[in-house]
């Protein structure tokens, strides 16, 4: 998705200036996807030149405001019922490193695949507590219904992901059982150990 | 200053059967839950959880170790005296059956007041009180089968944690539930731990367990792993919208 399809959307509601769409855009969306001004304008420049939104006529008060043409009503109709594209699979960080898990012998032994998927485990149930923390919050403000679904999307990603460590450590304990067992333990047990990979997952979503 | 410890385990063992067919249900377990919070236990089948809540709820006793609720170190009670902890100071939420089907709402919270000795009246009260933190009073004289199964289990919650009863223990309290009646029930659970209470909730799902201050990890009768207790709401905040 992008800026420009949820300015149509807002438009489609009422005409406004582009500090407004800033405004409503960012409250609308739980405050997950920031914009400055100058996005705001160019965004809605690009809109006008395409034809999609036009400025108010002999609107006298304020800045200028903008409404949709009826190119930009269609548009903005159609936006909500496509489909949002799943991407072609990410390089995604966390599958690799299971992938490589399974597979490398560093000094000849193998990893302990079980610690790794603990270690993931214990940091994605982390995340999912924080969320759910921040949604128990977003409960009592009359305004929360946006960022609490915002919430939940992130909430039931991390579910996933722990649905799916569980499924990858059945799944190596059963390979493990037909096959001579690796020796042990490359990776330490110990909690303090677990790597913090919260940041660099972060930039990935 | 932080709230009293309501549960206290104490490197926890419980070993059962003898010699060649000894099983190790539990090993050296540390875990303390205090007032106002919700801890959850994880881990798969035969990990040892049902052990454990057993344990913290005086339905069994630790072969090693110490298990102490409130100030009573549940391993010295003999079985009459445990009976009476249990009876007294713990409640349970099960998955399901937890009410008694011949009861309405209103008695199946008053049954353990009852039990308790108070009057049928001061129960009733004490009962339509309870209920209404749950967020149920209009349902009061409902019977069992004519509630939904969140209902049933806003009801137990609130027997669970009616009168002088500070410890709650969930065995998968929302396991069939579906996901926004699941999620109220924690609501529920949430607010009454919060509001005075310590909860220590066993579940597969990882959404649920969500709602805990700490998640702890079982693997083999062994703690393997705990989430910690949750950071300050200002970094909350910046991971969320970072993610």
């Amino acid at each position: 998705m992008s800026v420009r399809q949820g300015f149509l959307a807002l438009l489609s509601e009422r005409p406004m200036h582009g500090y407004q769409l800033r405004q409503e855009f960012e409250a609308r969306t739980g405050g997950t996807w920031p914009l400055n001004i100058g996005q705001a304008y160019t965004t809605l420049q690009r809109l006008q030149r395409d034809g999609l939104v036009e400025p108010v006529a002999d609107d006298d008060e304020g800045p200028e405001r903008f409404r949709l043409t009826d190119a930009g009503r269609a548009e903005a109709d159609a936006w909500w019922l496509s489909p949002v594209e799943r991407k072609a699979p990410a390089r995604d960080e966390l599958a690799i490193k299971l992938a490589l898990a399974v597979t490398v012998r560093p000094d000849g032994h193998g990893v302990d695949v079980r610690a790794v998927i603990q270690h993931q485990r214990t940091e994605s149930l982390r995340a999912l507590r924080d969320y759910t923390l921040l949604k128990r919050d977003a409960a009592d403000d009359p305004d929360g219904l946006a960022w609490s679904l915002v919430l939940d999307s992130l909430i039931f990603a991390a579910e996933a992901e722990v649905r799916w460590l569980d499924h990858v450590e059945s799944i190596v304990a059963q390979a493990a059982g037909t096959r001579p067992a690796p020796a042990p333990a490359k990776v330490p047990t110990k909690i303090s150990a677990a790597p913090r990979a919260t940041a660099s997952r972060g930039e990935r979503r | 200053m932080s709230a009293p410890v309501v549960l206290r385990m104490t490197a926890v063992g419980r070993v059962h059967g003898h010699g060649a067919a000894e099983v190790h249900a539990l090993r050296g377990v540390d875990l303390e839950v205090r007032m106002g919070e919700l801890v959850a236990v994880m881990g798969p089948s035969g990990s040892g959880k049902s052990t454990l809540l057993n344990l913290a709820g005086g339905l069994d006793t630790p072969t090693s170790g110490t298990v102490t609720v409130g100030r009573d170190d549940v391993g010295s009670l003999d079985a009459v005296a445990r009976a009476r902890l249990r009876r007294k100071h713990v409640g349970y939420v099960f998955q399901d059956l937890n009410l008694v089907p011949a009861l309405t709402a209103l008695e199946n919270v008053a049954l353990p007041l009852e039990l308790d000795g108070l009057s049928a009246r001061r129960a009733r009260a004490e009962a339509t009180a309870a209920l209404a933190t749950v967020g149920l009073d209009d349902l009061a004289d409902r019977f069992p089968d004519d509630m939904s199964g969140g209902q049933a289990q806003r009801v137990a919650i609130a027997r669970a944690l009616v009168g002088p009863r500070r410890l709650v223990l969930a065995d998968e309290p929302t396991g069939a539930l579906d996901s926004v009646t699941g999620e109220a029930v924690m609501r529920v659970l949430r607010q009454r731990v919060d509001a005075g209470a310590a909860g220590l909730l066993v579940t597969h799902d990882a959404r649920h367990a969500a709602w805990a201050d700490r998640i702890v990890f079982l693997r083999d009768g062994v703690v393997v792993d705990s989430t910690g207790a949750a950071a300050g709401p200002d970094s909350l905040l910046h991971r969320a919208v970072r993610a």
